[in-house]
């Protein structure tokens, strides 16, 4: 399928929108990363064994809604936050990125990733999955409606916790 | 035998003393290959272990494949509705049959030279059956069944004792509390619901045990999960002087043949049938009906019991079901003495609405499993403490004393209940030695 020719959005306008995000997250800037979202925004991570589910009817490893999303935040921030502290170093590198829809406002985007986990004494994890997002354009600006995190991964086996922000 | 000459004497791997009120664990059993191979003679081909519930095999031919006892399992629904436990591995030389996750069969075919069994193990075909020898009998060449098969309450374990007691004398107390979980249905039926959580943990699997009914760690380790129940308008504070840690006064219980589990009032909220006010003002006449539903079936008594409290239980050696936010089944097995494979799944009621559903799954979430506020931070415990134990020569003994001292009942808070678990997995392990 060739990327939609449309006005709403340039494939190169979603690509600088993901990597900025990249580098927001892989920083821990999550603050500022919040500021991409829309006020409603929804982000899931899929069990890996129903990568395709619904939320609702499926136990997924991640379904937040803002209201937790924004706690999810608060919790990633703080020093008892003892899965992440000292915050892990992640390099996501965020690779195939296409427009795959345009509805009225709504552009659909989807990207692949690969994301390395390190933590000391040795350990290195790859997350690798695929990005499926729905943007939204608010005052000029794309914003994040909902972003999911599909891993590849057949179970997460040995990737333990999913701590950080994928 | 001479004490100086027994080495289970010499070298204990638990050592209590009520006098002297002293309980301790030598750090070895986290770390040794030998405690770990005794572990699976003594324990995992003896105990009864959980494989499965029956609400994952709704039709003849279902199928799912999984590990228990360490053996590869086929845990299926044959044509005629019964449930089997085969042995995954072709009669004929050791290959998997079954490789998908799960599915429907009419049979189960060997890759490798083709071996067709039926949905209840039969053998079916043997492709060039005529090369056999006479004395090659196809009737007795089906995938092995595991020696013993039962189910409590939908509940399905399998033993490869085929001397061991039947599984309701086994469970002991621990029946009373699966029926506190399963009388949250109406029709007395839950069912696992979709999508499986599966990680493994750097850690020993006995620390899993220990830290899903340990609640003096709630207040250290998910500091921000309870930050996030008081943003929330959760009232987390223990009562004033009452010298509690957490904010009710819950208890620690041994159930007999080395089951275990915390029963605590509830304040954290429970789908069935606790508002509280993380689940939004639109859920509280819906938490109302489902509550007058179960004072209506159970009286008031047993629908306090059931909707008031939470229970994480162990059902030795390594099943949990934590009944608390949402109700979690939790099986894990040691890979290694330093990494176990953990596999989770969320339980629920099968008359549940849509919304209803999706309340206990987001409360689920919000607790328990890898992407959760509390469980990540479980596993981090974990491995740290596995970490620690690198120096198990020199630091040779936990401690397990908390609450020793008290007359009365022992609190979650205390470690009461988790010296009920070590008392019995030392009797296993000594007479095994």
């Amino acid at each position: 399928m060739n990327t939609p020719f449309t006005d709403a959005v340039s494939r190169a306008e979603v690509e600088d929108l993901f990597y900025h995000e990249a580098e927001l997250l892989d920083g821990w800037k999550l603050d500022l990363w919040l500021e991409l979202l829309t006020d409603d925004a929804t982000y899931y991570v899929p069990p890996n064994d129903k990568p395709d589910a619904d939320h609702r009817y499926t136990l997924f490893t991640i379904a937040d809604d803002m209201v937790r999303l924004r706690e999810r935040i608060i919790r990633l921030k703080d020093p008892n936050c003892h899965a992440e502290y000292p915050p892990s170093r992640t390099r996501r590198f965020i690779t195939n990125v296409r427009v795959t829809a345009v509805e009225g406002d709504t552009i659909s985007a989807s990207a692949n990733f690969s994301i390395h986990r390190f933590r000391r004494g040795g350990t290195h994890q790859e997350f690798v999955g695929q990005y499926r997002y729905q943007l939204e354009r608010q005052h000029g600006m794309l914003k994040i409606a909902e972003r999911r995190a599909i891993l590849d991964a057949e179970e997460l086996g040995m990737l333990g916790s999913v701590s950080f922000i994928l | 035998m001479d004490d100086r000459t027994d080495p289970r004497r010499n070298h204990p791997l638990v050592m209590e003393n009520r006098t002297a009120m002293s309980f301790q664990v030598r750090r070895e059993v986290f770390v040794s290959r030998e405690v770990l191979e005794r572990e699976q003679h003594a324990l995992f081909d003896r105990c009864w272990m959980y494989v499965g519930h029956a609400s994952e095999l709704k039709a003849p031919g279902d199928f799912r494949t999984r590990w228990a006892a360490g053996r590869p399992i086929i845990f299926c629904r044959d044509r005629a509705g019964e449930i089997r436990c085969l042995i995954n591995s072709c009669r004929h030389r050791g290959a998997i049959v079954c490789r998908e996750r799960e599915g429907n069969a009419r049979n189960f075919y060997c890759m490798y030279h083709g071996w067709t069994y039926n949905a209840d193990g039969g053998l079916r075909n043997v492709p060039g059956e005529e090369a056999y020898p006479p004395s090659f009998d196809k009737t007795k060449m089906g995938l092995v069944a595991v020696p013993r098969l039962e189910s409590y309450r939908d509940f399905w374990f399998l033993n490869f004792d085929r001397d061991a007691p039947d599984l309701v004398t086994y469970l002991a107390g621990a029946k009373d509390y699966i029926d506190l979980v399963v009388d949250q249905s109406p029709s007395g039926r839950m069912e696992i619901i979709a999508g499986v959580q599966e990680y493994d943990i750097k850690a020993n699997w006995k620390l899993l045990v220990e830290n899903s009914v340990d609640d003096y760690h709630l207040v250290a380790t998910h500091a921000t999960w309870l930050n996030y129940m008081r943003n929330s308008g959760v009232n987390i504070a223990p009562p004033k002087g009452s010298g509690l840690l957490l904010a009710t006064k819950g208890s620690g219980k041994d159930l007999g043949n080395g089951h275990l589990t915390t029963d605590n009032p509830n304040y954290r909220g429970r789908p069935v049938a606790r508002w509280i006010s993380v689940y939004g003002e639109e859920a509280k006449a819906d938490i109302d009906a489902i509550r007058a539903e179960l004072v209506a079936r159970l009286g008031e008594a047993r629908a306090a019991r059931v909707a008031d409290t939470n229970r994480n239980l162990v059902v030795f050696p390594n099943l949990v079901i934590n009944d608390g936010s949402s109700v979690t089944v939790r099986n894990f097995f040691p890979v290694a003495p330093d990494r176990m494979h953990v596999t989770a799944w969320a339980l629920g009621p099968v008359e549940e609405t849509e919304a209803q559903r999706a309340r206990r799954l987001h409360a689920f979430l919000t607790f328990y499993g890898p992407g959760g506020f509390a469980t990540p931070d479980d596993v981090a415990a974990l491995e740290n403490v596995q970490q620690g134990f690198a120096a198990w020569r020199d630091v040779e003994w936990n401690d397990l004393s908390r609450g020793m001292a008290r007359n009365d009942e022992q609190l979650d808070t205390d470690e009461g209940h988790l010296r009920v678990f070590w008392r019995r997995w030392n009797e296993l392990m000594e007479e095994a030695a």
